[in-house]
């Protein structure tokens, strides 16, 4: 990547991501991200960019670095456990026909 | 709007490219048995299919080609409003203005999402935008055409949107999970652009006047063959394709996207009463496609190296929305700085 010439990378306005609920009852979901200088502006940005169709009734915007994620390495150590405790699941159990729905 | 085809390096010579491509998709030797074994587990998730996401491991020429392809078509959606935002203020009814300022606000809005998708590939904002307006960076060549009439503007839904429909399907389907995502979004609000564009189109040929009615077809005739160059250079002559098939950025190759676009465009055109401007244009029963004449790929490759009708305009107009905007970005933030500082003082 070239460095870019006449650009203040510092000027840049933050990164924000952006939750929506499309309906009441419904969870926020993550929908994207965009550029915002505070997060009243960033409420705003996302009404334009991401609700031109009535796609939500809420909003969240969170800054992008608040976000603490999980790491692809860590992949096999967080999730793989859950994997052989199938017992979990209601399925692993058989009952007889004729209890019915249970 | 844009053509997952026609991503060519930026900043050089296309003629380059099959050296460039082949310098970056050649074997390069692993350094160490971790990165061999990184480019195993990232080349078995190909092939089965899977997504890549912005944390996980990748080689560098599949981030650096994605970056390349994902800033190329956000800078095209946003040079894409121009053609059409000069209708704004001239379109002919209330109505056609709604429907166009809404098309135009989509084409920003997509333009967004990709760069955002562009950014999570570690790259900023105000690189892309640099990149943009030191002319270092493509995008599509289509906009570099000008829109003389308002049959133009409906020709380019129709037809431009039509075409970048095409290419876009298959890219809701792409490796890298946030430019495919963001497609997924693009494709939804792209088939209104289509549609809009189509039904101008309509209305002028059932209802308009005969100059209107040549109108519609002058501007297809000047639109027709610059739209099935938007699908980029002829597979023989594309380099690139393989390695982006491989790496499952790119899914249909170039002429089987345009065969599409042809298949499907040659009934529209007939309900809608205008001729496709292509002598050559008819059914081939033994292949059940339809045969096309032969594309200007000179015109095609002097318009993508800065020589176009418009190149220089667009650009320029690009730069003095920056350079006029520079003082709105800069209020904002101060502002968001004195409001975090008051904030601050407030709770000390």
């Amino acid at each position: 990547m070239s460095q870019a010439t006449n650009t203040k990378a510092l000027s840049e306005w933050p990164l924000w991501e952006v939750f929506v609920r499309s309906k009441q009852g419904l969870e926020h979901k993550h929908c994207g991200s965009l550029h915002a200088s505070d997060a009243q502006h960033a409420l705003q940005m996302a009404r334009d960019v991401y609700t031109r169709r009535q796609e939500g009734v809420s909003i969240w915007v969170v800054p992008s670095n608040h976000i603490t994620a999980s790491a692809p390495e860590d992949k096999a150590e967080f999730f793989e456990p859950a994997s052989d405790k199938i017992y979990r699941h209601p399925t692993f159990y058989t009952i007889p026909d004729e209890v019915g729905h249970m | 709007m844009y053509t997952q085809s026609f991503s060519v390096p930026d900043g050089e010579q296309p003629q380059a490219s099959a050296a460039t491509s082949a310098a970056s998709s050649g074997k390069v030797k692993p350094i160490s048995a971790q990165e061999a074994a990184l480019q195993a587990a990232f080349d078995a998730r190909i092939d089965a299919d899977g997504r890549i996401e912005p944390q996980d491991w990748m080689p560098e020429a599949y981030r650096k080609t994605l970056v390349r392809q994902i800033s190329q078509h956000a800078h095209s959606e946003i040079v894409g409003m121009l053609p059409e935002g000069n209708w704004i203020s001239r379109a002919p009814s209330l109505k056609r203005k709604a429907i166009l300022l809404a098309k135009v606000q989509d084409e920003g809005g997509h333009g967004l999402y990709l760069y955002s998708a562009a950014e999570t590939l570690g790259t900023s904002r105000d690189q892309m935008l640099d990149a943009l307006h030191t002319g270092r960076a493509k995008y599509s060549s289509i906009f570099n055409y000008p829109t003389l009439t308002w049959a133009d503007v409906g020709v380019i839904g129709w037809l431009v949107d039509g075409a970048a429909i095409m290419n876009q399907i298959p890219l809701c389907r792409c490796s890298y999970g946030p430019y495919a995502r963001a497609m997924v979004r693009v494709c939804k609000e792209e088939s209104f652009h289509q549609r809009q564009g189509y039904e101008a189109l309509l209305v002028m040929m059932t209802q308009g006047t005969q100059a209107q009615k040549d109108m519609v077809q002058a501007a297809v005739n000047r639109w027709w063959w610059k739209c099935l160059a938007m699908f980029g250079p002829p597979d023989a002559d594309s380099p690139n394709s393989a390695q982006g098939m491989r790496w499952g950025i790119k899914r249909i190759s170039n002429d089987d996207l345009r065969q599409k676009f042809v298949d499907a465009t040659v009934p529209q055109a007939k309900v809608l009463g205008v001729t496709l401007p292509d002598p050559d244009l008819k059914w081939n029963e033994s292949r059940q496609h339809h045969d096309y004449g032969s594309i200007d790929w000179d015109e095609f490759w002097a318009t993508v190296n800065g020589n176009g009708p418009c190149n220089k305009e667009r650009l320029n107009t690009r730069v003095k929305a920056w350079q006029e905007g520079a003082w709105v970005r800069d209020a904002a933030l101060a502002h968001s700085r004195k409001q975090a500082l008051k904030h601050h003082k407030e709770a000390a």
